[in-house]
C-alpha cells in the first residue's frame, strides 16, 4: 500500500498498478497478490526484496511484457490491458535494462543501440545523433563499431543502457541491471544510470537486491511474498 | 539498414544451413526449368513438323492423338483445288521399331513436301524421292543410328527399304525420322486412301477464317486449326505441359520444405533474440517481415542459382549426341518469370509457420530462455 498522493502528484503519475494479481501454473504459484504501485515523473524507485518476491514480475507487467491475471496497469495514464500490443504502444514511453545485457552478439554496439529506433521508425540521422549523445555520456563513443563479444561486462551493460534510452523514453525499467557485474563496475554503471535519468528527467524503477544501491534512489519499495509494504521515504 | 543487417546476419550466422536451403531451391528451380524447357521445346518441334511452310492443319475431329487421325484423299484433293489454297500437303504419321530402336517416326509425304524442299540434302537429292516405292530418305540422326548410307537397305518395322538420301532439317524429330513416299506409307501402315493430316498454305493469310469455315461446312468430320491455335488446344501438348509443370512443381515443393526446415530451425534457435527485438519495440509485423525477408533472400538466391544451373543442364543435354535436335535451349522469358515467382512463393510459404511462431513469441518467457 502506498501513501495517499496529493492532487499534484496524481497529475504526475506515469506508472500505476492497481490491485494487480499474477500467478503461474494455473494459479499454483502466486507471484503478485493485489499489488498497488505508483511512480511519478522523474523519480527513482527501488523495488527491494528477496528472490521470488515478485519484483521482476511487477516490472514485466509494468512494461507490458506480460499480462496480469487481474488488476489495472497504466503507463502515462494509458491502460495497458486495453492494448492488443502494449510493447508497440510503449516504444517511445519505456526502456528496459535487464540483469543480462540481452544484446545481439553478431551486431556491433552501434547496431544494437539502433534497434529501438528502427522499431520506432526514427530517421537514421536523428537516431545517430541520439546514439552519439548517449555513447558520449556513457564513455562508449570509441567502441561504436565493436562487436558485443569484444566488450567488457560493464561496457555491455552501458550499451544496454544506451539502447534502452535511444527513443528518449519517459520511463526506464531496470531489472537487477548491475546484478552480473563486480562491485566496482556495478557502482560505476549505477552512477551513470542515476546521472542520465536525472539529466533526462526519466522515471526509473529498479529491481535490486543491493540495498546500498537502492538507498540512492528517491524511494524504496519493499516487496515480500508478492505484496508491497509501506515505502520508506529516503 | 539495421533491419537488412539483422536479416543478413542470421543467414550468415549459419552459412552451411543457408547454403543447403539455397541449393535445395536451386536444384528444384533447375529441375523445373529443364523439364519445362525440354518439353516446351519438344512441343515446339512437334508443332514445327506440322507447320512446315504452312499456316493451317486439317485433321480428323475429336481424335486424341494425330497418329489416329484419318483424312481421306478425296478431302485432300478437294481442299487442294480451292482457289484460296496455295498448296496442301498430306502427311501420314507412323511409328515403327527396329533393332535397338524402339521408336522411329515415319513420315509419309509427297515429293513436293516442304520438309524435303527446305531440307539440306547431305546425300542424294529430292528428284529421286517417290521414284522407287521402297526408297526412303533418312533424317541425319536416323541415318546415324541405323548406320545407313544411300544404297544400303534398312529394316524398318516389318519392311525392308532402300536408302536414297539423307537430309538435315532444323527439327530434332524430323532428323530422327524416316521419310517415305505417301503411297508406300499408306500401304505400310494399312491406311490406304488417307493421311493423318493435311498442312495448308493459303494464298493470303487473311483467308484463314474463310478456310476454316469452308472445311467445317464441307467436311464435318474434319477440323481446321491455325498453327498457334493447334498448339494451344491439342490435348497431347496440354498433357505434356501440365506434366512438365507438375513435375517441376513437385521439385519446387521439396525445395520449399527445405526452406521451411531452415526457417523453423532458425526461429527456434533464436527465440531469445526475437524476444530482445520485441522488448525493444519490434512489432509483430516487423518480426514477421524479418523472417519472410530471410526466406525471400534464400528463395531469390536459389532461383538465380537454379536458373544458371538449369541453363547449364540444358546446354549439357543439347551436347549429348542421342538428344541432338530434341533439346531446344531457347528459354522463354515467361518461363523464367514463372519459375522465379514460384520460387518466391515457395520461399514465402516455407516461412509461413516459422514467421507466425516468431510473431507469437512471448517476450517475457523467451527472455528466460538460455
Amino acid at each position: 500500500m502506498t501513501n495517499s498522493p496529493s492532487p499534484l502528484t496524481i497529475a504526475a503519475i506515469v506508472l500505476q498498478a492497481e490491485d494487480v494479481w499474477k500467478s503461474y501454473d494455473d494459479g499454483a504459484i502466486s507471484v503478485l497478490q493485489g499489488v498497488d504501485f505508483e511512480a511519478i515523473q522523474g523519480e527513482t524507485v527501488a523495488l527491494c526484496g528477496p528472490s521470488g518476491c515478485g519484483k521482476s514480475t511487477l516490472l514485466h507487467l509494468l512494461g507490458g511484457l506480460d499480462e496480469p491475471d487481474r488488476g489495472r496497469l497504466s503507463v502515462n495514464r494509458v491502460e495497458l490491458n486495453r492494448h492488443r500490443s502494449p510493447l508497440r504502444m510503449l516504444r517511445h514511453e519505456l526502456g528496459f535494462v535487464f540483469q543480462l545485457h540481452n544484446l545481439i552478439p553478431d551486431l556491433t554496439l552501434e547496431e544494437n543501440c539502433l534497434i529501438p529506433s528502427v522499431a520506432a521508425g526514427l530517421p537514421r540521422q536523428v537516431a545517430l545523433s541520439r546514439l552519439h549523445e548517449l555513447t558520449e555520456r556513457t564513455g562508449l563513443s570509441h567502441r561504436l563499431k565493436q562487436r558485443i563479444q569484444k566488450l567488457s561486462g560493464g561496457e555491455r551493460q552501458r550499451t544496454a543502457l544506451c539502447r534502452a534510452l535511444m527513443n528518449k523514453p519517459r520511463i526506464l525499467l531496470a531489472d537487477e541491471p548491475t546484478g552480473s557485474l563486480d562491485e566496482k563496475t556495478s557502482a560505476t554503471v549505477f552512477d551513470l544510470l542515476l546521472d542520465i535519468v536525472a539529466k533526462e528527467g526519466v522515471t526509473l524503477v529498479i529491481a535490486t537486491h543491493d540495498r546500498a544501491l537502492a538507498s540512492r534512489c528517491d524511494r524504496l519499495v519493499e516487496m515480500h511474498d508478492g505484496r508491497i509494504y509501506e515505502p520508506e521515504s529516503l | 539498414m539495421i533491419f537488412i543487417k539483422l536479416i543478413l546476419t542470421n543467414l550468415l550466422r549459419h552459412r552451411i544451413r543457408s547454403f543447403i536451403s539455397i541449393a535445395g531451391i536451386a536444384f528444384s528451380v533447375a529441375a523445373m526449368l529443364t523439364v519445362v524447357t525440354v518439353l516446351q521445346g519438344a512441343v515446339g518441334m512437334f508443332s514445327g513438323i506440322l507447320s512446315s511452310d504452312s499456316q493451317i492443319i486439317v485433321f480428323e475431329r475429336n481424335v486424341s492423338d494425330l497418329f489416329f487421325s484419318s483424312v481421306p484423299t478425296a478431302a485432300l484433293n478437294e481442299i487442294a483445288s480451292w482457289s484460296i489454297v496455295e498448296h496442301a500437303d498430306p502427311v501420314l504419321f507412323g511409328i515403327v521399331s527396329s533393332e535397338d530402336h524402339p521408336i522411329i517416326t515415319c513420315f509419309g509425304i509427297t515429293a513436293s513436301d516442304a520438309r524435303l524442299r527446305k531440307a539440306t540434302w547431305i546425300t542424294g537429292d529430292r528428284s529421286g524421292f517417290a521414284q522407287n516405292p521402297d526408297g526412303v530418305v533418312l533424317g541425319e540422326r536416323a541415318a546415324e543410328f541405323l548406320k545407313a548410307i544411300p544404297g544400303n537397305t534398312v529394316q524398318i518395322g516389318h519392311g525392308t527399304f532402300q536408302v536414297i538420301g539423307t537430309i538435315k532439317t532444323a527439327n530434332g524429330f524430323e532428323d530422327g525420322g524416316v521419310f517415305m513416299p505417301l503411297a508406300s506409307a499408306q500401304t505400310f501402315f494399312h491406311k490406304e486412301g488417307s493421311s493423318s493430316v493435311i498442312t495448308i498454305k493459303l494464298r493470303s493469310k487473311e483467308d484463314a477464317s474463310l478456310f476454316k469455315s469452308k472445311v467445317k461446312t464441307s467436311f464435318p468430320t474434319l477440323v481446321a486449326l491455325e498453327d498457334q491455335e493447334f498448339t494451344r488446344t491439342y490435348s497431347q501438348f496440354k498433357i505434356l505441359k501440365a506434366t512438365a509443370w507438375a513435375v517441376g512443381g513437385c521439385g519446387l515443393l521439396l525445395g520449399g520444405l527445405g526452406v521451411a526446415n531452415t526457417m523453423i530451425m532458425s526461429v527456434f534457435a533464436r527465440i531469445r533474440e526475437i524476444a530482445i527485438l520485441r522488448v525493444n519495440g519490434f512489432s509483430h509485423t516487423q518480426i514477421g517481415t524479418m523472417i519472410f525477408g530471410e526466406s525471400a533472400i534464400l528463395a531469390v538466391l536459389g532461383a538465380v542459382a537454379g536458373l544458371l544451373l538449369g541453363t547449364v543442364f540444358l546446354y549439357a543435354l543439347k551436347l549429348i549426341p542421342a538428344l541432338h535436335g530434341y533439346v531446344d535451349v531457347s528459354i522463354q522469358p515467361v518461363v523464367v518469370l514463372i519459375v522465379i515467382v514460384l520460387a518466391l512463393l515457395t520461399g514465402i510459404a516455407g516461412a509461413l509457420y516459422p514467421a507466425v511462431y516468431a510473431m507469437r513469441v512471448r517476450a517475457v518467457e523467451a527472455l528466460r530462455f538460455e
